[in-house]
């Protein structure tokens, strides 16, 4: 229904897309501001940017947040696809409800009761097992927990919409249930799983709330870092790597979702082919 | 077809020469075969068990680590919020515990639930965090239902980049956007500067650290998830009823009023709980934009926490949020999506 929009519409529009980028803009303007005052104009200058790579406390948080993020990722995508094939595929079992539950509970529970409540579970669980002691280990168990409910969701509607025929066709010709889904249905939710692992590892490279609850002394996510930085007030090394984040982050998304674009173009020209 | 021993498709024909001949031989295939059927009949067991329990292999792993994880958790943070605060590591008493003479002993506090009635920042910080997210709610909506409903009715090419220009804050770092906001409000950032410059005021504008700072930051980082599914509604909405509420003499704003609000009920519902749910809970937000008066929930939460360290209180205050406040929302959920699947 293309019709023009009235002006009115337009405006709000743009005054809304103006709320969400301005200030990322002027952040990442200023990131290139040679003064550390932070409202004084003092020239083009890359310094802050030069001063971040000899940040050792923000360098290690990064690195430590990548790794968490590219293991917290990996297993919540495959724990999550599991669940979605439970949820989808099985359709009778007992505890399906509390499956159902679990998947969407943490979509609607605040970060930090759940923070609070996982930090208590591993304070309790150290009591007892004398294990896992509060740092890498819990951060990725706490993260896996609400990006498998992510994954699942994601995954979940896909696998719904998925075609059977081919898999059951592929089990008619002695293709084993495992075999035929691995060679028929995978490929196509392959673009889901693709990009419920980039899901999972924004939200866990973003997350504060949880990781500061379930981090133990030495294990500061790059999150948790920012977080203690920006209380203390403005440094303008946080400007220049916020906006490089947020470039890192905007380039891959948009790359990302340019390949998934084209890939599933693809797949729907040649379903068609198939058909004619 | 003829299906072989235990459903599996080998049968235990007996392997044939080269070893038929002599005794050695014999005894040789003899034994292959005794081989040959014990592995047949693993198998053979192995698929019939996968066939019938094979599924659990899929299901157990997201339900067991859900179980553990996350919903056990909160078993033991209703058990510490009924505990007593103590010195030790970790800060709080056990509750259930052995006496001399073997006899298990539940010691229940109540005292920390009581508490939270009888010192009002719980009760105040609670309607506090329900009065803001609701307004904040209300805000994304009015600028959210336009800017959707601009993005529904612009061309297909214009849709998808506007979609995307929506969506791709929201893989932004949640926490740097905040920050980002905090440079353009702050006493000496770039409105109050460009005002000054302007002269339209000659002292900084106190923005940070107040109730409309909070606002604006829980609507600069919400607003995508508002729009997102008032489009996916707005978009799908058939465009002859308007056109025969047209014909039929309804002014365009009265056929707003009687078809298009009324069709995209389910997207302002889905918006706002995704709006609303994640307001409420804040804490990022009132702690780096919020004033000294903005308690929310969540920030009294984190100051029990790692402020006082009083960990049963801050259970307690978890559990009463979760009962109050999440309780209603998720059973709210379950019936409406009971209602839409009806």
């Amino acid at each position: 229904m293309p019709d023009r929009a009235s002006p009115l519409l337009m405006t709000i529009l743009c005054l809304g897309i103006g709320i969400l980028y301005v200030p990322i803009l002027v952040l990442i303007a200023y990131s290139f501001n040679a003064s550390s005052l932070v409202s004084v104009w003092g020239g083009f200058s890359t310094h802050w940017y030069v001063q971040l790579v000899h940040n050792d406390q923000i360098l290690d948080a990064a690195w430590l947040s990548l790794q968490i993020g590219v293991v917290v990722s990996t297993v919540a995508v495959i724990l999550g696809t599991l669940a979605a094939i439970s949820l989808v595929r099985f359709k009778l079992f007992r505890g399906r409800l509390l499956l159902t539950g679990m998947v969407n509970a943490p979509l609607v529970m605040p970060e930090i009761i759940t923070g609070i409540t996982q930090l208590l579970l591993f304070v309790s669980m150290l009591h007892l097992f004398g294990w896992p002691h509060r740092g890498f280990v819990t951060i990725v168990i706490a993260h896996v927990a609400f990006c498998t409910a992510y994954v699942t969701i994601t995954v979940q509607s896909r696998l719904q919409s998925a075609d059977r025929s081919l898999e059951e066709a592929a089990m008619d010709l002695g293709s084993g249930p495992v075999r035929a889904f691995i060679d028929t249905t995978l490929p196509g939710i392959a673009p889901a799983l693709a990009s419920s692992w980039l899901l999972s590892f924004t939200l866990s490279l973003d997350d504060l709330v949880i990781s500061s609850f379930v981090s133990g002394p030495g294990a500061s996510t790059l999150p948790m870092v920012i977080f203690s930085k920006v209380k203390l007030g403005v440094s303008p090394d946080v400007n220049a790597l916020a906006s490089l984040i947020i470039c890192l982050v905007g380039a891959c998304v948009l790359v990302a979702g340019y390949v998934m674009r084209r890939s599933e173009r693809r797949r729907v020209i040649d379903a068609q082919m198939a058909q004619h | 077809m003829q299906r072989g021993y235990a459903g599996v498709d080998e049968t235990l024909a007996l392997p044939t020469p080269p070893y038929a001949c002599t005794r050695r031989g014999r005894r040789f295939r003899l034994f292959f075969w005794c081989t040959h059927a014990t592995i047949v009949a693993m198998k053979g067991a192995a698929t019939l068990w996968m066939k019938r329990h094979g599924k659990w292999v899929i299901i157990l792993p997201p339900l067991l680590y859900l179980l553990v994880f996350f919903l056990i958790p909160f078993g033991f943070a209703l058990k510490i919020s009924l505990a007593d605060t103590a010195v030790h590591v970790p800060p709080f008493t056990d509750i259930v515990s052995m006496s001399p003479d073997w006899h298990v002993q539940l010691t229940l506090n109540p005292g920390n639930f009581k508490y939270l009635f009888t010192d009002e920042v719980y009760g105040l910080s609670y309607l506090y965090s329900i009065k803001t997210a609701f307004f904040s709610t209300l805000i994304c909506l009015a600028l959210g239902y336009p800017m959707a409903y601009a993005i529904a009715r612009s061309s297909k090419t214009a849709q998808n980049i506007l979609l995307l220009v929506i969506i791709l804050p929201f893989w932004t770092s949640f926490l740097l956007r905040v920050y980002a906001l905090e440079g353009i409000i702050r006493e000496t950032g770039l409105l109050n500067s460009a005002l000054l410059w302007l002269g339209v005021i000659h002292h900084p504008l106190q923005i940070m650290r107040t109730t409309f700072a909070v606002y604006l930051g829980i609507i600069y980082s919400y607003l995508p998830f508002m729009v997102l599914p008032l489009f996916a509604t707005l978009e799908k909405l058939d465009h002859s009823l308007l056109e025969a509420a047209a014909d039929l003499g309804s002014a365009p704003w009265r056929a707003f009023v009687d078809v298009t609000l009324p069709l995209s009920m389910p997207g302002i519902i889905a918006g706002s709980m995704l709006v609303f749910i994640p307001a409420i809970g804040e804490f990022v937000i009132p702690t780096l934009l919020g004033g000294p008066d903005n308690l929310m929930i969540g920030r009294v939460l984190w100051d029990e926490f790692f402020g006082n360290r009083d960990w049963p209180v801050a259970s307690a205050v978890a559990i009463a949020f979760l009962v109050l406040l999440v309780g209603p929302i998720a059973l709210y959920q379950h019936y409406s999506t009971k209602q839409l699947e009806a």
